[in-house]
């Protein structure tokens, strides 16, 4: 009886270890490339020029960071980001939670056709040249309204939030209608308040979007004053391509000893992208869990 | 109790900018279907009415015509099928991380692995490229073990289908995983109570009690991803599309892209037919999944 319960918990040890083995790999398989993109934006771009750097860093070094940001562009570039995050966030919030607060009310005219309406939008897709010719048509091309104003009314957020709302009592919004307040007051004063969750989940899936977006700026943007981030770094890209492509043929005098490489330049504003989208994940990671559940739901 | 009318107007006044606004960006764009009966070159000016020659449904007789379609169709349907794994790959990682006894460990693994799904398919490129190219860090690897020769995969039409696929798992799988964990932490803790004194080892726990708990969220899941399998989206393609892997990795949503933008011709009207069908074509999946999930397990998915 003794022996048999050791034998069953050794082959239950040896299954937890190769299972914190296999998960450790899933670990390093995510993780490695970011790893290394970091590490060699730190390093002293000629060193790591020289293919050695995999685990380490070849010397350590900010001027990478300080340099970037020197590059045309780049602080520019960074600012539009963060603007159309967090100003298109904004406006994505009041829209997709007004419009859901309206469509619990059981006293809105049309209310299921309206909802409807909305909602429908989420399986409408015009494809690229509708879309396209469209954003021309409203004058959004070159214009930084092409960043916010489509991104505004989103049919998974509306859902979202209307659920969450349908599950805040009645009773507190009907004390304050006693009391003579209109519908912007108690939406402000009563279910903004109440609702922070779910107001957080929507915000962090904005502002990821929106900072990931390019397609817009892609297609519809020429203006380099009006350039994302991403686009910037998809233009290096393009750039580095042509750039080693150019090394190779030796039809260029680049000293390879420059400050700057241009994988340097690639893998250091990398870094400066995804840098926001780390700092802001794993904090708020459990309001993207409760948010997709919710969906899933009620979906 | 004070009387009131049944509506309130001032509530409707309030919801009609937010539907003129789904209106002009979601619903509008759809009247541009129209442009796939004409012929319309980019310039004319439609508020104009200037569209071009009327053309009928040639378009869409056109597109039966064109050799490229086969091609970019099982492009398209490769790519999807392969990236379904993903699920697969998601549903292993949410059983195997269910077992992990320290809460930290488990916790550290579940944020690491879904950090690519929040990263863009930009930066993802950047990250592959310095991985897989020529100069990338497995080639250097290669080189310093004495390896001759250079492993190509960005530039490799054979191995186009498997990498796009791949870097789709790669991207998603720990994401996918999500919600397996939370509906694995749904289930009824009474039945495993039951089942472990009536001897089972965790393996059975995890066959006959974990499984079965998830197995109908992963149907629903994997229907829906069916329904999906024309919508690869552009993103990805636009960044890892180079010439010579155009034959394999040409979808048909960079397809769309390339006769509009890329070819001499700036087929509109070409391109938004094609768009069109896709469309039409994904909402109609859609539509027969969600009847078939209905009749197997009572709801619908949408």
């Amino acid at each position: 009886m003794f022996a048999r319960r050791k034998k069953l918990y050794s082959g239950s040890l040896i299954f937890d270890t190769v299972n914190i083995v296999i998960l450790f790999a899933f670990f390093v398989i995510t993780i490695y490339p970011f790893y290394y993109i970091f590490i060699y934006s730190i390093s002293i771009p000629a060193e790591a020029n020289r293919g050695n750097v995999v685990f380490l860093p070849a010397g350590f070094t900010l001027q990478n960071y300080v340099q970037v940001f020197r590059l045309k562009g780049i602080a520019r570039a960074t600012f539009i980001s963060a603007a159309r995050s967090v100003i298109g966030t904004l406006i994505t919030l009041f829209c997709c939670s007004f419009a859901a607060y309206l469509v619990t009310k059981e006293r809105l005219r049309f209310r299921k056709l309206i909802y409807r309406f909305l909602v429908i939008t989420m399986y409408l897709e015009a494809g690229l040249i509708p879309w396209y010719l469209t954003m021309q048509l409203y004058g959004f091309s070159d214009n930084f309204l092409l960043y916010i104003i489509p991104s505004a009314v989103q049919a998974y957020f509306v859902i979202l939030f209307k659920v969450y709302f349908e599950s805040i009592p009645a009773s507190l919004e009907e004390s304050a209608e006693i009391d003579g307040a209109g519908y912007m007051t108690r939406f402000w004063k009563i279910v903004i308040p109440t609702s922070i969750p779910i107001l957080a989940t929507v915000a962090i899936f904005s502002l990821v979007n929106q900072w990931n977006t390019w397609y817009d700026n892609y297609f519809l943007v020429r203006s380099e004053s009006l350039m994302t981030l991403q686009l910037k770094l998809k233009s290096f890209l393009d750039q580095v391509n042509y750039l080693v492509q150019m090394l190779k043929s030796g039809q260029t005098n680049i000293d390879p000893n420059r400050i700057l490489t241009p994988t340097a330049v690639r893998m250091t504003v990398t870094m400066v992208i995804t840098f926001p989208i780390l700092l802001v994940y794993p904090i708020l990671q459990r309001y993207f869990v409760k948010g997709i559940m919710m969906g899933a739901i009620k979906g | 109790m004070t009387k009131r009318r049944k509506y309130d107007d001032q509530l409707l006044i309030m919801a009609i900018p937010f539907c003129l606004l789904a209106l002009a960006i979601s619903y509008v764009p759809i009247a541009g279907w129209a442009l796939s009966l004409f012929r319309y070159k980019p310039g004319l000016d439609i508020l104009k009415g200037q569209v071009g020659e009327f053309v009928g449904f040639h378009w869409f007789a056109f597109l039966l015509r064109d050799s490229n379609i086969p091609g970019v169709l099982i492009n398209t349907l490769s790519i999807s099928f392969f990236s379904l794994f993903g699920s697969v790959v998601s549903v292993i990682f949410a059983l195997l991380l269910t077992e992990v006894r320290s809460k930290w460990y488990k916790r550290f693994i579940q944020t690491t692995t879904t950090l690519p799904n929040f990263i863009s398919w930009i930066i993802i490129y950047s990250v592959a490229f310095s991985l897989f190219s020529n100069e990338g860090v497995i080639n250097t690897i290669i080189a310093a073990l004495g390896g001759a020769g250079k492993v190509r995969i960005l530039d490799n039409a054979r191995v186009t289908w498997t990498f796009m696929s791949l870097m789709n798992i790669w991207k998603g799988a720990g994401w996918g995983a999500i919600i397996y964990l939370a509906t694995i932490a749904g289930i009824d803790q009474e039945l495993y109570e039951a089942a472990r004194i009536d001897g089972a080892n965790r393996l059975k726990l995890a066959l006959h009690i974990t499984w079965p708990g998830i197995s109908e969220t992963f149907l629903v899941l994997m229907l829906l991803s069916v329904s999906n399998i024309l919508r690869t989206g552009m993103d990805q393609y636009l960044m890892f599309w180079n010439g010579a892997v155009a034959s394999k990795i040409t979808v048909l949503d960079y397809y769309t892209y390339q006769i509009a933008m890329k070819s001499q011709s700036f087929n509109y009207s070409y391109a938004t037919a094609v768009g069109m069908l896709k469309s039409i074509v994904s909402v109609a999946l859609l539509f027969t999944v969600n009847a078939i999930a209905k009749k197997v397990r009572g709801n619908s998915l949408v």
